[in-house]
């Protein structure tokens, strides 16, 4: 559906030259939720606006519905674009104009029957649970009601794919929840397919299938979340993780711990509770397991649960221990105070 | 004591005299201000649209623009009436009376009304207009439906300055015979010491000035929605 090839993106400025974007490939397939993660100054959001060529991409290719984006004249852009709506951390709605407005002057700008209109704006409101809002001003409403509104609006246009630049970064948890819910129902309920970019890891637990992390301009890892989230490779990755667990094991704590076993820190991924393999574990093996924290995270595509935990024994019989429980499927790695920084 | 003698003939003598010169100061400010704002929002518009960056980006139209608006804007209106004296010759065949200072009047506020205009678009959020673009809708469509819409507030706050400005310029539309309430009190309050009419005409400037600005000020406060 959305195919990014070898995007760069360079700025000249008078101070120089900036490459934003380094040699990014993407390829969200129908249907699916891909997220871009990333701190600010990564390059996402210019990385986002390549995809509608509200940035034009320096080198690489843009394809959509395998429609060569890059080679379109800019007549057949402004027709292509839309087909894909986009929403924005700001919102970006008319505060002169109604909710019903907001909704109804693009359709009518890019050419929706003036008879469709009005059922559509009627339609997405109730999508987006704000019927009775219709004749009210953003400026009355608050940041979630507006957000919902920019969304009404994106999907008004019946757009097959959805460009979200930090759509709920603005909004306080609460409100964030119900908005990627929001999302997760027009994905669901219209197949909408939808490129996300964020710095909440949140996001990208609730939502998405599959992730990317980037880091000055180049995603420096890639995958399905359960994978990403299980096994993360990078240190951008694992920090980012670390905003959404909780972790707090002090260095000291688990060094003085270290002196009478081990400190490993256990992934399950699945259903796996865990609890039974650790049972299964001190009986077995002449190990006692202790729990130091546990974390569970559900993600849209399933479970993952944490453990820290200390294995006191002998160094043999933690080993057996431990090649026991990788046998089981669980992921282990020595505990890292990596884990503990945010 | 209030000699009321004395108010009823200074009214009866002067009331259709500065009648007169309201009608011209009104016909003066109408006129050069509809054509000033034709020309002015057109300007502003090109003004934001041809910097770098944005939908028209033109590094010479901006420049010629921006220096042309700066140049006329530098000149004091006095100067200027008698600057142009033949281009107004030229385009309406006469430098004398209302037809006469209609075009120094035009030429004096549209590059002013260009730059509020400029200033006032330059407050839309540029990410309303980001998020219109990426609905696929046309440059001159965004101008119309957001960069104005949005702007109509500080539009109207903006031409509401301008008027004032205009009446202050028209005072010195008498240098060419176009008559009109400045005229009025230089000629027979300064000339002929007829302190009373001056300070009458100042009275109805006043309240012509004050009208104008609490009429814009309502006016842009209806159109403010948040």
């Amino acid at each position: 559906m959305i195919q990014l090839e070898n995007i760069s993106k360079k700025y000249t400025t008078k101070k120089g030259t900036i490459e934003a974007v380094k040699d990014v490939s993407l390829h969200v397939k129908k249907g699916e939720i891909h997220g871009v993660i990333g701190y600010s100054g990564a390059g996402k959001s210019t990385l986002i606006r390549c995809v509608n060529l509200l940035e034009a991409p320096t080198a690489g290719k843009v394809r959509l519905n395998d429609k060569e984006f890059t080679e379109l004249s800019k007549a057949q852009l402004l027709a292509e674009r839309k087909n894909i709506g986009m929403i924005f951390q700001g919102f970006n709605l008319l505060k002169t104009a109604t909710v019903g407005d907001n909704i109804a002057i693009p359709l009518k700008l890019i050419g929706v029957k003036p008879s469709d209109i009005a059922a559509r704006v009627d339609k997405y409101l109730e999508i987006v649970g704000l019927t009775d809002k219709k004749n009210a001003f953003p400026g009355q409403l608050s940041g979630g009601q507006k957000q919902r509104v920019a969304i009404a609006r994106a999907l008004a246009q019946e757009p097959d794919v959805l460009l979200s630049d930090e759509a709920t970064s603005a909004l306080d948890p609460e409100t964030t929840e119900s908005i990627l819910d929001l999302l997760l129902k027009i994905n669901a309920e219209f197949g909408i397919t939808i490129l996300l970019i964020t710095h909440e890891m949140q996001v990208i637990q609730r939502i998405c299938d599959h992730v990317y992390v980037m880091e000055a301009g180049e995603i420096v890892e890639d995958g399905p979340v359960i994978d990403l989230f299980s096994q993360p490779k990078h240190k951008t990755t694992r920090s980012f993780l670390n905003t959404i667990s909780q972790r707090k094991l002090s260095k000291e704590f688990v060094d003085n711990l270290k002196k009478t076993g081990s400190v490993l820190r256990l992934t399950f991924r699945g259903e796996a509770t865990g609890d039974p393999v650790l049972a299964a574990v001190s009986k077995e093996f002449n190990v006692k397991p202790n729990i130091l924290t546990a974390n569970i995270m559900e993600l849209k595509n399933g479970v993952i649960g944490n453990l820290d935990v200390h294995m006191a024994g002998e160094k043999e019989e933690v080993a057996r221990s431990l090649a026991f429980l990788e046998a089981q499927g669980v992921v282990i790695e020595d505990w890292d105070d990596q884990y503990g920084k945010n | 004591m209030i000699n009321m003698e004395r108010i009823n003939t200074f009214i009866s003598e002067w009331l259709p005299i500065i009648g007169g010169s309201i009608v011209e100061t009104a016909q003066m400010v109408i006129i050069s201000l509809l054509i000033s704002t034709v020309l002015g929002i057109p300007l502003g518009i090109l003004l934001v649209l041809t910097r770098r960056g944005q939908a028209w980006e033109n590094k010479w139209v901006y420049q010629i623009l921006n220096l042309v608006v700066n140049i006329i804007r530098s000149i004091p209106f006095i100067i200027l009436l008698f600057f142009i004296l033949p281009f107004t010759k030229l385009l309406v065949g006469t430098t004398i009376g209302v037809q006469g200072v209609i075009v120094p009047l035009v030429i004096y506020t549209a590059p002013y009304i260009a730059r509020l205009m400029e200033s006032s678009l330059l407050e839309v959020e540029s990410g309303v207009r980001e998020a219109y673009e990426a609905m696929g809708i046309k440059t001159r469509h965004i101008i119309w439906n957001v960069m104005l819409r949005e702007a109509r507030p500080s539009i109207v706050l903006g031409l509401t300055i301008a008027t004032v400005g205009l009446i202050g310029a028209t005072a010195m539309a008498g240098l060419v015979g176009a008559g009109g309430l400045g005229d009025l009190a230089y000629r027979y309050g300064h000339l002929r010491y007829e302190v009373d009419v001056m300070y009458a005409t100042v009275f109805v400037l006043i309240v012509l000035v004050q009208g104008i600005q609490s009429l814009g000020n309502y006016v842009a406060a209806r159109l403010k929605k948040d």
